[in-house]
């Protein structure tokens, strides 16, 4: 089926085609009806004026000579960028390294299950943005309250994605494995976790776009840089444009993280796909 | 390699009492025989084989393997178990498969690999070395699963119905391998199978199960010599005879299905 849709040139370039219509569409009907001022600039600037903005927002202030790092870090949006990145790493690692083993130990464990369970099921529905005003009293300004917010959102989907994976090993493996003289370490290395693998990689698939979400309400409160702090900071001076940059420059950072996610399971997951892989 | 099924009963707790899954079973099987347990669903033959594997304990009874009476107390690598459903490891290649108990044993890699090729080559499954399960057949995948068991070099191989999700021909094939491979590693092996035809194509010893209780009904001694052949006319006296005990099991399980579905 794939190979077909390969082999014939024509109908892939019908399919691009197809795919970039509505997008096309929708810039060019939105640039008309901005360059012909029916709508007022500060209500919806036109995409001209974005991608300008978006090209100042971008570009270096300083040249080349100066060295690469400070180069790169003369622009504003590669600075807040980055800030996002960093955070977004680092409160998915925190939440991430706690739900991981804790989830495994829930999973393998009904006796931790029955422990945990009930606090983790009041806790879950609490949306990480709620917490705000607790994280700035317990952790001030600056860092460390957007990470305490990002770990809580990464968090959850993490737990119960791995305790749903731990829990749904078919059993068949697991005693085909102690047939054939695995001991409970080994099951659970061997068996337990990589049998559980495609769950805890799509849970922290929606734990890297929670944190995501979190990042940049945590930067419109907390910090004062990265991209959430920037289009906070437009909306004060009626920079719509520069909004606009901004919210594109979120989309298309979600975008390559969600598609270097996706690299990352068809590498670990080889197996697990369908026959279409061969 | 002696195996003694001593006077085994197995209760399971059902909603409402308790179901005799095994009753009084007294059974002998000696080294390097090929051993059918025949029967119904219900009738006990894979709790019967899964208490031979360690998976399940006896209620009452013994199962001694050479006179150790804890033998079938725990799984081991010394009863290597082949599954209906395969159960390999999707996440393995087919010889990581293989390699596995190999690994748990402790073995050197380089004898590892000696000996996974060996057997690759046994079950013609050389240039399926690097694939996954999925990418395999069902016939293919058996083979698998048996090379995995057959890595281990344990004297007894238990099989729960491996080839009762195979086409009809793909069996025909697999159930000759199978042989050809007892006569070559001279394995014990118990043999679960509802399929009659089967069962007299295989085994030394056909043992016809009852439906609940699970007791043995006759411990048939098939005499033909090999290869078998299922249109022959001692073939099918002896599958008319089998069928005919089997069949009055059946009715038994038909009846109490009836029954269980009036009385609720």
């Amino acid at each position: 089926m794939a190979a077909v849709l390969a082999s014939s040139g024509a109908s892939r370039t019908a399919r691009l085609l197809r795919g970039v219509l509505i997008p096309l569409a929708v810039v060019v009907i939105w640039q008309i009806v901005t360059g012909l001022e029916w709508i007022n600039p500060i209500i919806l600037p036109s995409p001209v004026a974005v991608v300008t903005k978006w090209w100042q927002y971008l570009k270096p202030t300083v040249t080349m000579a100066d060295g690469l790092g400070a180069w790169l870090h003369s622009s504003e949006l590669l600075t807040d960028a980055a800030n996002s990145l960093y955070r977004v790493v680092m409160g998915f690692l925190v939440g991430t390294v706690i739900a991981l083993p804790l989830g495994l130990l829930m999973g393998t464990s009904t006796r931790v299950y029955g422990l945990f369970n009930p606090l983790v099921q009041v806790v879950r529905p609490i949306p990480p943005i709620a917490y705000i005003p607790l994280a700035i009293l317990w952790f001030g300004l600056g860092n460390p309250p957007a990470f305490f917010l990002i770990a809580l959102g990464a968090f959850f989907p993490v737990l119960m994605n791995t305790i749903a994976g731990v829990r749904h090993v078919d059993g068949i493996y697991l005693r085909a494995a102690r047939n054939l003289g695995a001991s409970q370490f080994t099951i659970f290395r061997r068996v337990i976790m990589p049998a559980a693998t495609p769950y805890i990689l799509s849970g922290i698939r929606i734990g890297i776009g929670t944190a995501f979400i979190v990042v940049i309400v945590a930067e419109m409160i907390a910090v004062n840089n990265g991209l959430g702090y920037r289009i906070l900071e437009a909306r004060e001076y009626m920079w719509s444009d520069k909004i606009i940059a901004g919210m594109l420059t979120i989309g298309l950072l979600g975008l390559v993280i969600d598609l270097g996610m996706d690299r990352l399971n068809n590498h670990l997951l080889k197996w697990h796909r369908g026959l279409e892989t061969k | 390699m002696l195996i003694e099924i001593d006077n085994v009963n197995k209760q399971f707790a059902v909603p409402g009492g308790t179901v005799d899954a095994l009753k009084d079973i007294d059974l002998n099987i000696g080294a390097g025989e090929f051993v059918c347990l025949l029967g119904p669903s219900g009738c006990g033959k894979s709790t019967l084989l899964n208490a031979l594997a360690g998976f399940v304990q006896p209620s009452s009874g013994a199962i001694r393997i050479d006179g150790r009476a804890d033998a079938a107390a725990e799984p081991g690598p010394d009863r290597g178990m082949v599954f209906q459903e395969y159960a390999l490891f999707p996440w393995m290649t087919v010889a990581q498969n293989i390699a596995f108990g190999l690994e748990i044993k402790g073995m050197k890699r380089a004898e590892i690999n000696e000996r996974v090729d060996l057997l690759l080559g046994k079950l013609n499954l050389r240039e399926f070395r690097e694939r996954f399960p999925r990418d395999l057949s069902g016939g293919m995948r058996q083979r698998v699963a048996i090379a995995r068991v057959l890595a281990l070099d344990s004297p007894i191989m238990l099989m729960d119905e491996p080839f009762g999700a195979l086409d009809a021909l793909t069996r025909r094939t697999l159930q000759d391998e199978l042989l050809r491979i007892w006569e070559e590693f001279k394995k014990t092996i118990i043999f679960v199978t509802h399929s009659i035809e089967e069962s007299i194509y295989l085994a030394d010893r056909v043992v016809v199960m009852t439906y609940r209780p699970g007791t043995v009904k006759r411990d048939v001694v098939i005499e033909l010599p090999r290869p078998r052949d299922t249109a022959g006319s001692e073939f099918n006296e002896l599958k008319k005879e089998l069928a005919q005990m089997v069949m009055e099991e059946q009715m038994r399980f038909a009846q109490s299905e009836i029954r269980g579905v009036t009385a609720d």
